[in-house]
């Protein structure tokens, strides 16, 4: 059966077309989630995917969490669902309180728009089942507001239960403990800064990102 | 925890239904220990214009409102719960309130 990826789109959303093609080239059914839509209906998994949600409006992700989809894909990740959060969507999934701490601007002031080097720290997530614990794998950043960070508390709680899912070989932006990518308590909502859908072809200079929607879609079939 | 101070300013008008109105000026601040690279890269650039001896230079934001509230408290009350639930992040951000009766009633 082929698994069903819902893909939330709010105004300002802009990696919806790249995240739909991705999960369409793994055998999986894109579909569109408007943000007024109060239902997720029967999808298997959720992409929150990159831009500028509301405008980034107040601060990136903190209008988007009014959106009446937002509660549904909270109830979705309540009930085991698979969610990942790409980019601005992380930062949504933090303003919404799915996953710990905040996405602050980057140390310097810099924009960076690169391909980035990270490591695979965990594979019991919904993004990373099917890697293997220390892949480095090669995949773009495009933000301004991707410098992890959260309490010391959070941050001790995250590495004790080993909820740190990707780490940057070399950090870009300031991210506290070099941190790309964590996930819930539940292992279910994964968010990260690289753009995985923006690593899966040749042509694009990568296809590390796979690995990981294509973890995402097994979880989903399960 | 988010960390609010709060100004207070004189009595303000009262309207027909009882209520009052408030200017709140509510600023947004990165806490204590948060880099703030707007604020460095400000710092770093005013000796170039002549300005030395400037330190501790902090961007922000300022966000004002008009509220109708039964009283000054009341007014304070809503801006907080308002600083904690939306208009700031507590994991970074920290905001000061002013509450101050409106020029005139509503």
């Amino acid at each position: 059966m082929t698994a069903t990826v819902g893909v939330v789109v709010f105004p300002g959303t802009n990696c919806e077309f790249d995240s739909a093609d991705a999960a369409r080239l793994l055998g999986a059914e894109p579909r569109m989630l408007w943000h007024q839509n109060p239902s997720v209906a029967d999808v298997d998994a959720v992409i929150v995917p990159g831009g500028f949600a509301h405008g980034d409006y107040l601060r990136p992700g903190a209008i988007a969490r009014f959106s009446p989809v937002m509660d549904a894909v909270a109830e979705f990740a309540r009930s085991g669902g698979p969610v990942v959060g790409i980019c601005n969507g992380f930062q949504v999934l933090t303003e919404a309180g799915l996953l710990p701490g905040a996405l602050q601007k980057n140390a310097g002031l810099k924009f960076v728009c690169a391909p980035a080097a990270v490591r695979v720290e965990t594979t019991t997530t919904v993004l990373t089942r099917e890697a293997a614990v220390g892949d480095v794998l090669h995949i773009p950043v495009n933000h301004f507001e991707g410098n992890y960070t959260c309490s010391p508390e959070t941050l001790a709680e995250l590495r004790d239960e080993d909820r740190v899912v990707l780490r940057y070989v070399e950090n870009p932006n300031g991210s506290v403990d070099d941190i790309a990518g964590i996930c819930s308590a539940g292992r279910n909502v994964v968010g990260l800064m690289p753009h995985p859908e923006r690593a899966t072809s040749a042509l694009l200079g990568s296809t590390d990102g796979l690995v990981l929607l294509g973890s995402l879609l097994a979880a989903a079939a399960v | 925890m988010t960390h609010l101070s709060v100004r207070s300013g004189a009595d303000a008008p009262v309207c027909d239904d009882g209520h009052m109105t408030f200017d709140v000026q509510v600023e947004v601040l990165l806490r204590p220990g948060i880099a703030d690279p707007a604020g460095s890269t400000i710092e770093r650039s005013l000796p170039t214009l002549g300005f030395d001896g400037v330190r501790e230079v902090r961007v922000g934001k300022s966000i004002r409102f008009m509220v109708e509230a039964d009283d000054e408290a009341a007014a304070r009350a809503m801006a907080t719960d308002m600083c904690s639930r939306f208009l700031t992040n507590p994991v970074i951000e920290d905001a000061v309130i002013s509450v101050v009766a409106a020029g005139g009633a509503s």
